[in-house]
């Protein structure tokens, strides 16, 4: 399966990363990573080479893209352009309460992606 | 998400009645509402909302709360009945079973807010009530902004928070944010 997997930088993502590269491993699909600044990112600089690292030290081949400018947007039309069978995010944060709050990217992705979307929580 | 991203109304909402107090429901009922830590033990509290949370409908679960299974009810609570934060409970006269419970969790300098009401005891004025209550402790014991997010498709929730005061602050997502200033000079003094 040709797996697209978003990356930001709250802790929801890294969550994602985690749980897809686990899984990876063992499923042998063909990911591609996107970055994407959801305004926690120091920079995406820095996200890229968080998740490379990420990506070697689980020993998972894995390519790592950008997305530049409007990520929902930018991730849904990379899923359509490049042929993806599914889109993978981080699956929202809980709120002092105990709320789960699911982010705009994740909001925008799940109404927007014409391929299945895995919110991993 | 920081305070620093919410917009608080100007204006404080109220005034509001402080516990402990009873009102008489749209049904009759006489239900008393107990702050815990002061009217009521938080141990107690925490045995008794895990009775109430145990028989909670799940189609009235928000946003992933309350838990379904009994020790992650239990977890939760315990989390949420902690020193800082303001709890109110609702108890019916007649059982003296918890029937609601409203809480003021700590957010930095804000305070995010909750409220469940077990169904036998919705559309009565139970959550009105408690929801004013919970707000008049808040604002007699310091807290003065308060935040939450309820589905948009929750009408009534909605329509409860709008009539109390508080209003939306954002826009484009699944759920409403909604905001209340509170005054602690303008509690009401007597329930």
């Amino acid at each position: 399966m040709k797996l697209l997997l978003g990356v930001g930088g709250r802790t929801e993502s890294a969550r994602a990363l985690e749980r897809t590269l686990s899984r990876t491993r063992e499923t042998g699909d063909d990911l591609t990573v996107a970055v994407f600044d959801d305004g926690d990112a120091a920079s995406l600089d820095e996200l890229e080479a968080r998740v490379r690292d990420a990506l070697v030290s689980r020993g998972v081949d894995g390519e790592v893209r950008r997305v530049e400018h409007d990520a929902g947007s930018g991730i849904v039309e990379l899923a359509e352009r490049e042929g993806f069978d599914r889109i993978v995010l981080g699956g929202g944060e809980r709120s002092p309460m105990g709320k789960v709050q699911v982010g705009a990217v994740a909001q925008y992705v799940v109404v927007n992606a014409p391929v299945t979307v895995t919110l991993v929580r | 998400m920081s305070d620093g991203e919410r917009e608080f109304p100007d204006e404080p909402a109220g005034p509001f009645p402080t516990p402990p107090r009873e009102a008489v429901d749209d049904e009759r009922r006489t239900i008393r509402y107990r702050a815990v830590g002061t009217d009521l033990g938080r141990e107690t509290a925490g045995s008794t909302l895990v009775d109430m949370y145990r028989a909670f409908d799940p189609a009235d679960r928000a946003q992933g709360i309350p838990p379904s299974t009994e020790p992650a009810i239990a977890d939760w609570l315990d989390a949420i009945l902690t020193d800082d934060a303001r709890n109110v409970v609702a108890f019916a006269d007649a059982t003296d079973a918890a029937v609601g419970h409203a809480t003021l969790v700590p957010d930095g300098e804000v305070y995010e807010l909750a409220i469940f009401v077990l169904q036998a005891y919705q559309g009565a004025g139970v959550g009105t009530e408690l929801l004013r209550t919970a707000l008049g402790h808040g604002a007699a014991t310091g807290v003065d902004r308060v935040w939450l997010t309820v589905e948009r498709w929750n009408g009534p929730a909605v329509a409860l928070y709008r009539k109390t005061g508080f209003e939306t602050d954002e826009a484009g997502s699944f759920e409403l944010e909604m905001c209340l200033r509170l005054a602690p000079s303008q509690t009401e003094s007597t329930g």
